[in-house]
């Protein structure tokens, strides 16, 4: 089963996690790749660097960040393909956050399992998904 | 809120830590199947505690520590007339003191790693092929026998049967825990491969059957070869058996039609393809391709799924490389089964009468002598060269061969096809 771990928070623009966080969360990645389950990850830049487009009423409103929101932000995320959710929330509290500076004053670990196509049934707009998909995938590779 | 349901995370907690606990134990008490039993003994303390303490911070130290202490207890309640308990305790003492800086200085060393030793003992050639797979699923899987019984479609006290008779085995063998050398590390190293592939392909052959559980096989199988892409990563076999099961397993979702009924290769719906598991897969190919020798077996079968996953449709494989590859294969590791997928590659290279010439040299080929395939890849080559009589009697033929009834009728029909060309 597949799922993200997503790390909510927002670190301050500028500043890069201290060494000892780095080293930390290398160790914990290479935890992830030893056990097999790790498929991929990223970290993301501070909401600072960040645009928002919201649609509302019809319109198009381009936002500037930084999002005061910063529990509900998103940092970076892991997918990882373990046999449970459970497994997957006993490898998310294995995360060496602290809750202590790292990403704002406390950091959270949101655990979502991964819709598949195959959930929403045919049809030529899920036809159309799978294509981009594919294409997209493609490009990267 | 929280939320926590205690025995689904033990359950978790044992399917990260079991393969580590177990090896670490083993290498203490130099028996396999003492290991697990300490192990087991472990797991139960969990089970009694955890629900009222909680899960520990660091539940692998906890349940090592238990196991450990089994371990004393257990040599401690061992009478052996010559030593006296104080001597036994000792024993262990010290062997654990000897491992401890032993390991630290061999940690980039290939013996460096219990794992690894673990993984080469379950599948010993001491073994028998189904003991090696059931113990290896249950010391480095995690999984139970019942799940172990499901997956393989057989009884439970069967399984724990092959597992106790594995550990006696040996036991009685007196197999060293210890990671092979020289000449013996291949052929040790891809009897584990073996096993692997195994139990990848028995999910992926029962994927399209309904039960859940036996795909959930390649799944486990992807995971050890992950496992042990990471412990030896400078074999280029095991990237190359990562690869061939990370390609197959993208596949997973198109094999099958919503009647249940197999989709070949080339007629599947390319888009359901995962393109994560393609996109891992050609970056383990890449890593078997960048040790710069010949490509081994797995990596080789690798190359060839690669083709066909990095082909946008099927009209555009790369027929004439993956030719190639299926030569490098056959001249490595010949059987008539990559014999009869070469002819179907020169076939699509080359022409029909190309892969006709190869086919013809395998008909009398005993091994392949109730192979539905080989009627049916011959009359298809023949229906392609208008020879719609000759084809039609290997389409009838292959039709009688398979077990599989959609198979048969559209061999059938490809036979009625034929009859009306004539």
């Amino acid at each position: 089963m597949r799922f993200m771990m997503m790390v909510k928070g927002d670190s301050e623009p500028g500043v890069l996690p201290s060494e000892e966080m780095l080293a930390a969360m290398a160790k914990y990645n290479e935890e992830l790749m030893k056990a097999g389950v790790l498929l991929d990850l990223s970290g993301l830049r501070p909401s600072a660097e960040g645009v928002r487009v919201k649609f509302s009423g019809g319109k198009r409103t381009v936002i500037d960040g930084p999002f005061a929101e910063s529990k509900e932000l998103l940092a970076g995320y892991w997918i990882i393909d373990v046999k449970s959710k459970a497994e997957a929330i006993e490898w998310a509290k294995r995360v060496p956050f602290t809750g202590g500076g790292e990403l704002g004053d406390q950091a959270e670990i949101e655990i979502r399992p991964f819709f598949e196509l195959d959930d929403f049934g045919g049809g030529p707009a899920v036809e159309r998904h799978r294509e981009l998909g594919e294409e997209l995938a493609k490009r990267k590779a | 809120m929280t939320t926590s349901d205690p025995r689904r995370a033990i359950d978790a907690v044992w399917r990260i830590e079991s393969p580590r606990l177990i090896a670490g134990l083993a290498r203490m008490v130099r028996d396999v199947g003492l290991a697990e039993d300490l192990a087991q003994d472990a797991l139960v303390a969990a089970l009694q505690q955890w629900p009222e303490s909680g899960v520990p911070d660091n539940p692998g130290a906890w349940l090592m520590a238990i196991g450990k202490r089994r371990a004393v207890d257990h040599f401690r309640r061992r009478e052996v007339a010559d030593r006296t308990q104080h001597d036994l305790g000792r024993e262990l003492q010290t062997q654990q003191e000897a491992a401890v800086p032993n390991l630290d200085a061999k940690i980039d060393d290939d013996v460096g790693d219990d794992l690894l030793r673990l993984m080469f003992i379950a599948c010993h050639p001491v073994l028998s092929k189904e003991a090696r797979i059931a113990l290896t699923l249950r010391l480095l899987g995690g999984l139970t026998t019942g799940e172990i019984a499901r997956a393989f479609l057989i009884q439970e006290p069967t399984v724990a049967q092959r597992i106790v008779r594995a550990k006696r085995t040996l036991a009685e063998a007196h197999v060293p825990f210890q990671v092979p050398h020289g000449a013996d590390r291949a052929a040790r190293l891809s009897s584990v491969l073996e096993v692997i592939y195994l139990v990848f392909n028995e999910g992926y052959s029962a994927s399209t059957g309904d039960d859940w559980v036996r795909p959930a096989l390649c799944e486990d199988a992807l995971r050890l070869g992950r496992v042990l892409a990471e412990l030896v990563p400078k074999e280029p076999e095991v990237h190359g058996l990562v690869a061939l099961m990370e390609i197959q397993a993208s596949r997973l979702r198109s094999r099958i039609g919503p009647g249940g009924e197999p989709i070949l290769l080339l007629d599947q719906d390319r888009a359901r393809w995962d393109q994560l598991l393609i996109r891992r897969g050609l970056a383990a190919l890449n890593r078997a391709e960048e040790f710069g020798g010949a490509l081994g077996p797995y990596a080789l079968q690798a190359a060839i799924a690669a083709c066909h996953a990095r082909a946008r449709t099927a009209s555009e494989t790369d027929w004439e490389g993956i030719a190639a590859l299926y030569d490098a294969l056959a001249e490595i590791a010949s059987s008539p089964v990559v014999e009869l997928n070469r002819a179907v590659a020169v076939a699509m290279a080359f022409g029909p009468a190309a892969g006709l010439e190869l086919v013809d040299a395998l008909t009398s080929e005993p091994s392949l002598k109730g192979y539905h395939l080989l009627p049916s890849v011959r009359g298809d080559l023949l229906a392609k060269l208008r020879r719609y009589d000759e084809a039609r009697t290997e389409f009838e033929r292959a039709a009688w061969l398979t077990q599989n009834v959609r198979v048969r009728e559209l061999l059938l029909e490809r036979a009625a096809a034929c009859a009306s060309s004539s």
